[in-house]
């Protein structure tokens, strides 16, 4: 069967623009609104602020533009309003327009076919004045989001880094291809691919990171200039450490929940994305099926006459309510894409959780050889041995040191201590400067999370019910014909 | 007792409302039975109930079977008395199927449910089978007790009233072995011969039976389809729910959410449920009659041709025979009353059969629809009261969704 094109996702789709406007404080006159005081707002645009908050008890809402602060003409309080947004998109408007296909040479000289994004970018400030200039536009290739994002990782190990969308198609039912190269699978990558510059552009730290805005920003050379931060040395021990096996002698509990629920996270959001997948190439089945009564009802109606009319029309309603399962199952496409999303972040979540542990293991190592080593220096020191030492044993059967060794020794292991305990300060340090960063990134992804998957249960909700509504629809139709019978 | 009759009438699961009235002392023969065909439309006529129930289980030293309960109440004034309750069993529904059959061989019968289904069930004991089987058996007798003329049948009327033994000893009463034997002989017979002359409306007729024939068994088919892919899909969704509710183990924010998503995908799980058990309960038996109908309506028109093909013999023997010429005319006379009556009798029940067969099919199918409609005004109340909960609740904690 011929797979018609894919639709241009609509902009609905488009992930949001996580700029958020926090009500501080409300005036009087405000307050009296139902809402609480101090009420937290989280709304996406600013018209949606304004038409909860603008007209309302004469209040008139003034825009600060250089502040960002609204003010209100009542006397008391004032209402201000902090864009939680990114300066970077407070500027730019940032988008993956494209999807193109190219030939070319690969690393070992072989032809090969790949996709290459536009990635677009706009000035704000020209949307809404209405002007519409050529936007700033590069080409990039899946490998280029791949190497950000593994800059990105080893750069800001205590941040939960936003995901790519899947390399490969996972998760699939019969219907969607496995194909990399499927329009279908093309186009939900774009969407991805969209969706992850949004979430690094919109992140407090990440969006101010150079290499980013030169991905965005320089088409040629970016490669080169990623490459010269060196970050691939520390990519491979950063691998390496991550994969080796180690245990924490005192892990910090609310990292190890983490970590677990991490684990819980991706296991189960795995699960649901598995049986929703094979619910929905059952439910393609039954409506399909549905086709072949379109089919019957109009060769039967060729042999009847009274019948015939309302055997052909109802005939007409059955194909279309067969037809009408594409549409429903590609919008539970983008649904399945959020939760993918999620469970690519639980990996994320895992590795902070991982790297803290890593630190942890570090500074704990670093201690615990200090402490031998300060050991050993009292036991040189008071010439007692209780710590086993191949010295030791070969000291009691070729002979004791002479004063000068001992003297030798002691010495170096004064220098070693010092080191030592310079190597502790500082990983006590790092290891400290890694659990209050990562923990406030991790608060922000709770907060993003809970905000995220609550609103893809609610549009999943209104999915169904677009899908019941559909249902009644057709079926209302069908009855009028049948009855017509 | 007329009140009685009404609430007894509520129970009767009958779809045929046009049923048509006849002369209660009506003469057998052939001539007068012609001008008996009028089929008027007389909707309030209805004035005998039958309904089949209480399936039972009887253990004998050779056999085990079923019987129904089979519950007659009419105003007839043929009957002995106003409601009889006997118990028969399938045996006795084939008989008497068989006696209409073999007294009016192009009157359309309302078929009954096979022997056995042959693929799935062979326990013939099973509760599910049992229940299809009482239902078509009910349809059955209600159709026959619609029909002008089956209904007068006296076969008919015994096997409503008498009892077990009577109705045993006047089975036997029918045409012996040997006279049954003869009828298959001249039948087989005349099926050889094959008919000449057959007309135009009558072939017609067959065509029309083949379409239909085609048309209903697909639609069978199409429909069980439709139940096989439904309670696929209905395994598959079983395990939604439980996944949303463990995930709502591990969160907190969202466990509300996710438990309330997990008990809207369950709720819808059992109007899939009940609306895969409708189409089972409700179309699929319709159409599989109809199915058997098709086979029912080929089965006539095979034996009107015969008739005709028995009255072309004997035209051609009086032809060319010399002796025994008037018991050959006598015989032709005969053949000929017995095509006239089997074309006449055929085609107005021809005109019956259809007008039952578009009620029947019409209903169930806006049935069916009418079903699909309710099923999905269920889920979308259950989605709805998701968005509701979620909207109330952002209210209530100051956060505001604009969604």
């Amino acid at each position: 069967m011929e797979k018609k094109p894919p639709k241009k996702l609509q902009a609905k789709h488009k992930s949001p623009r996580s700029i958020n406007f926090k009500v501080i404080k409300l005036c009087s006159n405000h307050s009296r609104n139902k809402l609480k005081p101090e009420a937290l707002i989280l709304a996406k645009s600013e018209e949606q602020l304004l038409s909860a908050y603008g007209k309302t008890n004469g209040c008139v809402l003034t825009r600060d533009a250089g502040l960002g602060i609204e003010y209100c003409d009542s006397l008391d309080q004032n209402l201000q309003m902090v864009e939680k947004g990114t300066s970077l998109l407070k500027k730019m408007e940032i988008s993956v327009a494209e999807a193109e296909k190219r030939t070319g040479k690969n690393a070992v000289n072989m032809q090969e076919t790949y996709t290459v994004y536009l990635i677009e970018m706009r000035p704000v400030d020209a949307a809404s004045e209405g002007t519409n200039p050529v936007p700033d536009s590069l080409w990039r290739r899946y490998s280029e989001f791949e190497l950000l994002r593994n800059y990105l990782l080893v750069t800001y190990p205590f941040l939960v880094v936003p995901p790519l969308p899947e390399k490969r198609a996972e998760f699939v039912w019969h219907k969607l291809s496995a194909d990399n190269m499927d329009p279908d699978f093309v186009e939900r990558r774009r969407v991805g691919l969209e969706n992850f510059l949004l979430r690094v552009a919109s992140h407090p730290d990440l969006s101010t990171d150079k290499i980013f805005y030169s991905f965005l920003t320089e088409e040629n050379g970016w490669k080169e200039t990623v490459f010269e931060t060196g970050f691939q040395a520390k990519a491979d021990s950063r691998l390496k450490a991550l994969n080796a096996t180690f245990r924490v002698k005192n892990p910090d509990k609310r990292f190890a929940e983490m970590k677990h629920y991490g684990d819980e996270l991706q296991s189960v959001i795995s699960q649901l994305l598995r049986v929703r997948a094979r619910a929905a190439d059952r439910l393609y089945g039954v409506y399909k099926v549905h086709g072949n009564y379109g089919r019957v009802f109009s060769e039967w109606s060729a042999i009847e006459k009274e019948m015939g009319d309302g055997l052909q029309s109802a005939g007409h309603h059955m194909d279309a309510y067969a037809a009408s399962v594409d549409d429903i199952l590609e919008e539970e496409e983008h649904y399945a894409d959020q939760m993918k999303e999620y469970l690519f972040y639980a990996d994320a979540l895992r590795a902070v959780c991982r790297k803290h542990e890593l630190t942890q293991y570090e500074l704990e190592m670093a201690a615990q050889d200090l402490t031998s080593k300060k050991q050993q220096r009292e036991e040189l020191a008071t010439g007692t041995i209780r710590t086993f030492s191949l010295k030791g044993v070969t000291s009691k059967l070729f002979g004791q040191e002479t004063p000068e060794q001992r003297e030798a020794k002691l010495k170096m292991l004064e220098t070693q201590i010092e080191e030592g305990e310079e190597l502790v300060k500082e990983r006590n340090a790092e290891c400290e400067e890694f659990v209050k960063s990562a923990w406030v990134d991790i608060e922000r992804f709770k907060e993003q999370k809970d905000h995220d998957l609550r609103e893809a249960l609610i549009s999943y909700a209104i999915m169904q019910i677009s899908m019941c509504k559909k249902g009644i629809q057709v079926w209302n139709n069908a009855k009028e014909c049948f009855s017509k019978m | 007792m007329f009140t009685a009759l009404l609430t007894f009438k509520k129970n009767v699961d009958t779809t045929l409302t046009d049923g048509s009235s006849f002369n209660a002392s009506m003469q057998t023969s052939p001539a007068s039975m012609i001008n008996q065909y009028k089929f008027e439309e007389d909707a309030d006529t209805k004035d005998i109930f039958v309904t089949v129930d209480n399936p039972e289980s009887h253990v004998t030293a050779i056999e085990t079977y079923i019987t129904y309960r089979v519950m007659t109440k009419t105003t007839r004034s043929e009957f002995d008395s106003s409601e009889f309750e006997v118990r028969r069993r399938y045996q006795d529904f084939l008989w008497l199927k068989g006696r209409l059959e073999e007294a009016h061989p192009t009157l359309i019968a309302h078929p009954l449910p096979e022997k056995f289904v042959v693929k799935g069930m062979v326990e013939r004991f099973n509760e599910d089978f049992i229940e299809t089987r009482r239902r078509a058996l009910h349809r059955f007798l209600n159709k026959i007790a619609e029909h002008p003329i089956f209904s007068s049948s006296e076969d008919f009327k015994i096997f409503l009233t008498a009892a077990s033994g009577e109705l045993t000893s006047h089975k036997k009463q029918g045409p012996g072995f040997l006279s049954r034997m003869g009828d298959t002989v001249k039948a087989v017979a005349a099926a050889v011969r094959g008919v000449r002359n057959r007309p135009q409306e009558f072939t017609e007729m067959q065509e029309y039976v083949e379409a239909f024939s085609q048309k209903i068994s697909s639609l069978d088919k199409v429909t069980q389809r439709i139940v096989r892919e439904q309670k696929e899909y209905l395994e598959e969704l079983k395990e939604c729910g439980p996944t949303y509710a463990l995930w709502s183990q591990s969160e907190e924010e969202l466990a509300e959410p996710l438990k309330n998503v997990a008990g809207c995908v369950d709720r819808c799980c059992k109007e899939t449920e009940e609306q895969v058990k409708n189409l089972s309960d409700h179309l699929i038996p319709v159409l599989h009659e109809y199915v058997l109908c098709a086979d029912t309506l080929k089965a006539v028109l095979r034996r009107r041709d015969n008739i005709q093909a028995d009255f072309e013999a004997k035209t051609e023997a009086l032809a060319t025979k010399k002796a025994d010429r008037d018991t050959m005319r006598n015989d032709l006379d005969k053949a000929e009353d017995r095509l006239e009556w089997a074309n006449n009798a055929l085609k107005s029940d021809w005109t019956r059969w259809q007008k039952v067969m578009r009620t029947d099919l019409r209903s169930a199918f806006v049935d069916t629809a009418e079903r699909n409609v309710s099923y999905y005004e269920k889920c979308l109340a259950v989605w709805e009261s998701f968005l509701h909960s979620q909207r109330t609740d952002a209210e209530g904690n100051g956060k505001v969704d604009f969604s």
